[in-house]
């Protein structure tokens, strides 16, 4: 029972609070909150669970943006469709981009995911294609509020789930063999790269599914999916809430986007704010709340049996 | 011949951006992602110390070196020095730093076209037939004497060969008694001083914008990767190639191209030879 | 010892130089199936480089290695692994946090194995469980359950052995496998090298500890400052000129 219950819990979390939320601001702002919480997560498992910092969360969104605005705008298909493709095959692009570094050790994959973004985002807005600097606008949106913030919902639980699933089979071994050992998995015939490319995958079509989500929501898209904010909000959220948990990113999301809507008034000063926030956490309290609370609750059971 | 010209201007400009990076990465294996922010706060801070305080343009420029030094050895040694062993922390770490330094900026106030330091001498100089500022000029000859100043210190002062000791050897290094991390705090200070030192003559060639650190940090690592990571001379050599590839693209394609010639020198770098020209990579190390 | 005629590894001329220091010079042999190999020499005399050459951890300057009559010294390290030449590590990093018996999944989840397992090989854990049982870990003291972080030196050098033999080798290289053990724990591992070697199994071992692995090899190679300086019999090996000089010093050779 014991085990079930914290599952439990956050799935009733997640299926009934938007249902209590008041007004169309607060649904907004869960749906935000679940989008942060997906690039959070599919950090979480590369960094932690593949070995690849992947510094690059707008990478994913502003790929998968831009492919699902395109392809409503340029052709007209609706946002099933367009979500699909940009989700499959926005995360081949991203993949193939980050090709060159998946045979590498060392901080190439950080810095490469890192430069990105800011490089396609002025490649963009010096181009002036897909819109430049204004965007595409006009794109379609969801039929309803409710298909806004369950399909988000939905996805987010369902990958929590598949994720750990992955994680915990012996193809989660292969993986976690590759993060802190990799010279003893080659010696034993594994493909590295191979194992990477699929990783790599995984992490990006979240993150485009997520943009391409983004897309829909605000029926926009634009220069601001290749923001900082992208990158860095899902790392303070991950780190915060607990890293090598996937669960502890949600969690972090939880709390650092709501604070960051009531920092609104501060502008500019809310970066400030979340990047002082990494900086304590990563110097301080590493391990982040998830995995603190984890080893309260593994504890806890141990008191209640004395 | 202009583009020989500018291409000249344009290497020794991408030079100065990236060799405060490479040189903390030599030596002391760390990635410093503040180093744009390192760059545009000596820009603000002269700034400050000019109009708001009204001191003398040279007095000013030392002072905000001196400055920036400081912030680079205290980011070191307040926070880096605790995340030592995490890769992933240092990078994230001082990145984040650097965007703490950029945004808080930002947030003071720093937004827009209206900041400026000005020229050291203004007028220009002919070469053959093309007019080139003396700014111009002037950042071709700081950049020729920061290489050689460069050189000169890593081979005949005893700081310069410590930090070459650890550049190739941490351990062994350490044995013989050198404070590795007292060498990082240095080196980190040594780099943020270099890009304070392209700052000032960078700078004054436009406006005063934050979003120029962002634009630095992706120079800076597209010519240090390209370099080879941790070699200045790399990072010198790069920077002519990208400088020139940079100029010619402007001349034949358009000058939106720039950062497309960043990123696929990075890419091609990293399919090619990952170490990059000059890159001290190990070979156990370097491929998976 | 019998010994199939059969060459099965192949070495011709390699070559390595780190910067100005060769770690291999012009090193050639022949490994025959069923054979067991010592490869000896004093400290830097290029044993693990020569290791990391066969197996393309590190790539050649020059030479070339074939299996089987076929070169593979231009495939990559992983493919080298998969077509059954494995080697052990010096230093060895298993998951410390896993029991020992799950750091056995990784080499049986492998694409070696999984060919030649025809299909899924069923639950995993129960075959590693048995391969650490075969190799000496007592099933009822729960050995192979225990954190591998708890266990002695000799149990983990036997665990590294047990992650090549996971893999169905077909030539298993031993990196100083000898190295660091007390004399109790070699006095375990002595008889299981011998079992591998009744079992048929072709093995290269490189070694410092030559008492112990003058017992158990068919067949030596010496090496000094990279170069090949001395092959043959044990016995041979050791009255040889240069070996002894280049163990003892000139001087010693009085």
């Amino acid at each position: 029972m014991y085990l079930i219950a914290p599952r439990l819990f956050l799935i009733l979390a997640m299926v009934v609070i938007p249902l209590v939320m008041p007004s169309i601001y607060h649904k907004r702002l869960i749906c935000l909150l679940f989008i942060y919480a997906l690039l959070a997560i599919s950090f979480d498992f590369l960094t932690n669970y593949v070995g690849l910092v992947c510094l690059g969360g707008a990478l994913f969104m502003g790929v998968g943006g831009y492919i699902a605005g395109s392809l409503n705008a340029m052709l007209g298909l609706p946002a099933v469709l367009t979500i699909i493709v940009a989700t499959l095959g926005g995360a081949a692009i991203c993949t193939i981009l980050l090709l060159p570094c998946l045979p590498l050790r060392g901080i190439y994959f950080a810095i490469v995911t890192l430069v990105y973004p800011l490089l396609l985002g002025r490649i963009i807005e010096a181009t002036r294609i897909l819109g430049g600097t204004d965007g595409m606008p006009g794109l379609s949106t969801y039929p309803s509020p409710w298909v806004d913030l369950y399909l988000v919902i939905g996805v987010t639980a369902f990958l929590l789930f598949g994720l750990r699933r992955l994680v915990n089979e012996d193809i989660g071994l292969v993986f976690r063999g590759i993060k802190d050992n990799d010279q003893t998995v080659t010696a034993c015939g594994v493909n590295i790269t191979a194992y990477r490319t699929r990783a790599v995958y995984i992490a990006s079509a979240i993150g485009c599914f997520a943009g391409a989500y983004l897309c829909h929501l605000y029926g926009w898209v634009g220069l601001s999916f290749f923001a900082l904010d992208f990158s860095i909000i899902p790392i303070a959220a991950a780190i915060v809430g607990g890293m090598g948990t996937l669960v502890g990113p949600l969690l972090g999301s939880a709390i650092i986007v709501p604070l960051s809507e009531i920092l609104r008034a501060f502008g500019g000063l809310r970066i400030v704010f979340y990047a002082l926030i990494l900086i304590l956490f990563i110097a301080f309290r590493p391990e982040g709340l998830m995995n603190y609370f984890q080893r309260k609750y593994a504890q806890f059971e141990h008191w209640i049996e004395v | 011949m202009d583009v020989l010209v500018y291409g000249l201007v344009n290497s020794a400009i991408l030079a100065l951006m990236a060799v405060g990076f490479t040189l903390v990465y030599g030596i002391s294996r760390l990635a410093n992602f503040a180093h744009g922010a390192l760059y545009v706060l000596t820009g603000f801070v002269t700034w400050i110390f000019l109009r708001t305080l009204g001191l003398n343009y040279a007095l000013a420029i030392l002072a905000a070196l001196f400055i920036t030094a400081m912030i680079g050895a205290l980011i070191y040694h307040a926070f880096l020095v605790r995340v030592r062993s995490l890769e992933a922390s240092e990078i994230i770490g001082s990145f984040a730093v650097g965007l703490v330094i950029m945004e808080a900026l930002r947030w003071r106030g720093f937004i827009g076209h209206g900041f400026a330091i000005p020229k050291f001498v203004k007028g220009t100089l002919s070469i053959g037939w093309v007019m080139v500022d003396l700014q111009r000029i002037i950042i071709i000859g700081i950049g020729l004497l920061i290489v050689i100043c460069l050189w000169l210190f890593t081979h005949y002062t005893k700081i310069g060969l410590a930090l070459r000791a650890i550049a190739q050897d941490e351990q062994a290094a350490m044995m013989l008694g050198m404070d590795s991390d007292r060498m990082a705090t240095i080196s980190l200070a040594v780099g943020s001083a270099l890009a304070g030192v392209a700052a000032v003559v960078i700078l004054p060639l436009g406006n005063l914008t934050v979003e120029s650190g962002y634009q630095v940090l992706i120079y800076a690592v597209a010519v240090c990767i390209v370099g080879g990571l941790g070699s200045w001379p790399g990072a010198v050599v790069a920077a002519f190639l990208l400088g020139y590839a940079q100029i010619l693209t402007d001349k034949f394609g358009g000058s939106h191209y720039q950062a497309v010639v960043a990123m696929a020198a990075i890419i091609i770098t990293l399919i090619l030879r990952p170490s990059g020209l000059f890159g001290k990579q190990k070979e156990l190390e370097e491929r998976v | 010892m019998k010994m199939n005629e059969e060459v099965l590894l192949r070495v011709r001329g390699l070559f390595k130089s780190f910067g100005g220091v060769t770690a291999v010079a012009n090193v050639s042999f022949d490994l025959r199936k069923g054979e067991t190999l010592g490869i000896i020499g004093p400290n830097g005399s290029g044993k693990t480089t020569l290791v990391n050459l066969i197996t393309r951890f590190v790539k050649q300057d020059l030479g070339e290695v074939f299996f089987k009559g076929k070169k593979i010294s231009h495939l990559k390290a992983y493919k080298i692994a998969e077509m059954g030449i494995v080697r052990t590590f010096q230093i060895m990093r298993p998951f410390y946090t896993l029991p020992a018996f799950k750091n056995l999944i990784v080499p049986l989840y492998s694409p070696r194995v999984r060919k030649i397992g025809g299909g899924k090989l069923g639950d995993r854990d129960a075959v590693a469980i048995d391969i650490l049982e075969e190799i000496g870990f007592e099933r009822d003291a729960y050995v192979p359950y225990k954190m591998a972080s708890s266990l002695p030196l000799g149990y983990l050098k036997r665990l590294e052995l047990a992650r090549c033999l996971a893999l169905r080798p077909e030539v298993i290289i031993c990196d100083e496998i000898f190295s660091g053990l007390s004399m109790a724990e070699i006095a375990t591992m002595v008889p299981l090298m011998e079992r591998l070697q009744m079992e048929g199994k072709t093995i290269i071992m490189i070694e410092h500890r030559l008492r112990e692995l003058f017992r158990i090899v068919d067949h030596v190679v010496v090496l000094n400052f990279g170069a090949k300086i001395a092959e043959g019999l044990p016995e041979e090996v050791i009255e040889h000129e240069e070996v002894k000089k280049a163990y003892l010093g000139k001087k010693g050779l009085k």
